[in-house]
């Protein structure tokens, strides 16, 4: 259980391979946190940061997982949960970090990539959730982090598939946070803005840009403030409200501006 | 009998560490003991008036048994100077019913809040711990409902292991329904002698000159604008005829009251130093009378404190340092005023006598630090675990029955007898039925290698 000084004995990752997934728990375990279940599509690309993890002093066990296997996804999950009981305890707090993001223009993308690229961030991503959700209602605590994105609130055309499951799957957090009171569990919605990690390398960086790790110590102080949303870094959540009350055209032109001279993808 | 439950919050008198479980109140023993035959997975774990400030009577995702409608109390056996009560009655209430008579209580804790269950399950100890040994010390016998259903009236003489198990075993070892209390014939009133001291070393003098000569004493000390200077109390009783219990609620007029909602913690650096300040140069009489409740249980009169720490709640660390262990109290206390990322509101001191037969009880003899924090600080966790390595490099233990965080890999240096009382543990609860969130966190019951439940 998360304890009286809010430290986290025990962490859950889906998508075990995500920096911002890996940065949070990093810094979790920095805090205090003794286990850490890496569920991963290709566990052996783990090996690195689990090392890391296990030298910061955790007990780190990686598994196989697949999010795009939307049947398979409970029985993982509970098998998680039990590996993490045999170890250290109950699932303190679980991150869903996987996503996907191919950043082209939605008309160069095939539709059938971009299906999968919104079965995997919006329905593999709903799946997770529900399923650590009834975990920790079994458990009567825990602690779900869903990593969103400011996409998610302000879809770009190069990014439209991922901007509408981030979307989708914000607005199913809002939704289960709402379904979850009184149950001890607490759902934190993490929206972050442009971020340099292995998904956006060779992309053309955004304004407030940050590193995983800022968005990590954003996350870690919602978590000791109460928050339900975390937006990282901070500003993005006034750009994401101007943007909102903008005309089309504008922020039209504004993507264009931004996505001048980006190099090319892939 | 299927006896229905809620699914409720809860948390210790701390206020952190939330978790939600099915709340049973059982109205018999025989309640008690069908709401045992139907636990699922996670466990069982009684509960009294939620005093314990930390984890200990929570059970997230499995059952709580609200044990505070076993309540009777029975009338005074005046030959044998016992009682026998109900695992639910509270201390207050017992109290009460035997004050008339001219019996009190010989070990009531900083609280009388308290329910008969909860002090043996944790064997608390009052400030005549040096005299008067822990609450454990003066029962004579324990109805156990075990994890079965059997329901068991256990006595020294009939399964010491088990008798010695309970007391202090944080309700691990079975229900307790009732149990048969030795009594005191005493009155309600304390001489109490009162002395302010200037550092560390002279509230520990003044606590070792009291503890020879009173049957009660403690300190309060200043860990914010200072290092351990503070007031020290003694208090004997006194041949006078009890003040009856009306007398004394008519005097307690000026009854201060905690809002319900405290939005924010008022618990603050600033408040507290004022609070010190004020407190350590307030008139004292050296010599007064007062009644044993005002001198022992004062915060009893502000009802529900915790709710000044604001919605974070707070944690109080408590911990026992054996006799020679001066040197590490001295380093201690003050790491505390000194270093610690949360300011210590409230700071008591007191010597403790001869530790008691439960394996997992906390008294050793030596002294016994009490420090109040607000919780919610990251950095206080990392803090404390420091501490919790001093305390056990010599030889000391923090109280079960206030913890909140502490580590498990501590508990078997803590408490090194904890081998023992897995055996007594294992043997009535073979099936692991009994379990709470505290067992979970430290792996008292099935140890910290092979993993909590």
């Amino acid at each position: 259980m998360t304890d009286a000084t809010g430290r986290a004995r025990t962490v859950l990752v889906l998508g075990g391979g995500s920096e911002i997934g890996l940065a949070i728990t990093r810094a979790l375990v920095e805090r205090g946190a003794r286990g850490v279940v890496l569920a991963a599509r290709r566990p052996e690309a783990l090996d690195a940061p689990a090392e890391a993890l296990r030298s910061a002093g955790a007990n780190v066990e990686v598994i196989p997982f697949d999010a795009e296997q939307i049947d398979a996804q409970e029985s993982v999950i509970i098998d998680a949960f039990d590996r993490a009981r045999a170890r250290t305890g109950d699932v303190d707090i679980a991150i869903v970090a996987f996503g996907r993001l191919d950043e082209r223009d939605v008309l160069q993308e095939t539709p059938a990539e971009a299906g999968h690229i919104a079965a995997l961030n919006y329905a593999g991503a709903v799946a997770s959730a529900l399923a650590i959700a009834q975990q920790m209602v079994a458990q009567g605590h825990g602690t779900l982090i869903v990593l969103s994105s400011v996409a998610g609130q302000h879809a770009r055309p190069s990014m439209a598939p991922y901007a509408g499951a981030k979307a989708g799957l914000d607005a199913f957090t809002d939704a289960l946070r709402d379904a979850l009171r009184g149950t001890g569990v607490r759902v934190m919605t993490v929206r972050p803005g442009w971020v340099y990690s292995r998904m956006t390398v060779g992309q053309r960086s955004m304004p407030f840009a940050v590193m995983p790790e800022r968005v990590a110590a954003d996350v870690l102080s919602g978590l000791d403030g109460g928050a339900t949303v975390v937006w990282t870094p901070r500003i993005v959540r006034y750009v994401a409200l101007a943007l909102r009350w903008l005309p089309r055209w504008a922020t039209r032109l504004g993507f264009r501006v931004t996505s001048m001279r980006r190099p090319r993808n892939r | 009998m299927f006896v229905p439950g809620t699914r409720q919050r809860l948390t210790g008198w701390g206020r952190t560490a939330p978790s939600v479980a099915t709340v049973v109140r059982p109205a018999s023993r025989d309640e008690a003991s069908a709401a045992l035959d139907t636990i699922g997975a996670r466990g069982v774990t009684a509960r009294g008036l939620g005093r314990a400030y930390g984890d200990a009577a929570q059970n997230g995702g499995g059952t709580v048994l609200d044990c505070t409608a076993l309540d009777a109390i029975g009338a005074v056996d005046a030959e044998r100077g016992t009682v026998v009560a109900g695992g639910g009655a509270s201390l207050d209430a017992i109290g009460r019913a035997i004050a008339a008579h001219g019996w009190v209580l010989p070990v009531v804790p900083g609280t009388r809040i308290v329910t008969v269950g909860g002090a043996i399950a944790a064997d608390v100890h009052g400030k005549g711990h040096h005299r008067d040994g822990s609450f454990g010390a003066h029962v004579e016998a324990i109805t156990l409902v075990l994890p079965d259903g059997e329901t068991r009236e256990v006595t020294r003489a009939s399964d010491r292991a088990l008798f010695d198990a309970t007391t202090g075993g944080m309700g691990l070892t079975g229900v307790i329904a009732a149990a048969t209390l030795r009594l005191e014939r005493a009155s309600g009133t304390v001489r109490v002698t009162t002395t302010r001291t200037r550092d560390l070393d002279a509230t520990m003098l003044a606590l070792v000159e009291a503890d020879a000569r009173h049957r009660y004493s403690v300190a309060w000390i200043d860990l914010v604008g200072g290092r351990g200077r503070g007031i020290v109390g003694a208090a004997d009783r006194i041949d006078l005829d009890a003040p009856s219990a009306r007398g004394e609620a008519g005097r307690r007029a000026l009854r201060l009251a905690v809002p319900a909602v405290v939005p924010v913690n008022l618990v603050r650096h600033a408040s507290v130093r004022a609070f010190n300040e004020l407190w350590l140069r307030r008139p004292i009489r050296a010599e007064a009378l007062q009644s044993f409740d005002a001198f022992n249980a004062p915060l009893d009169a502000l009802g529900a404190w915790p709710r000044l720490y604001g919605p974070r709640g707070l944690l109080q660390y408590q911990c026992a340092l054996p006799i020679g262990a001066d040197a590490a109290l001295r380093t201690i206390v003050e790491a505390i005023a000194d270093g610690a990322p949360a300011v210590p509101a409230f700071a008591v001191l007191k010597r403790l006598g001869a530790a008691g037969d439960g394996p997992l009880s906390f008294p050793i003899e030596g002294w016994t630090l009490a420090v109040d924090f607000p919780a919610g600080a990251p950095v206080l966790g990392a803090f404390l675990d420091t501490l919790d390595e001093r305390v056990a490099a010599a030889g000391g233990r923090v109280y079960l029955a206030k913890d909140a965080r502490m580590r498990a890999e501590m508990v078997p240096l803590m408490y090194p007898r904890i081998d023992e009382w897995r055996e007594t543990q294992a043997r009535v609860d073979p099936r692991g039925v009994l379990t709470s969130d505290l067992d979970r966190r430290l792996g008292l019951t099935r140890g910290a290698t092979r993993g909590p439940r």
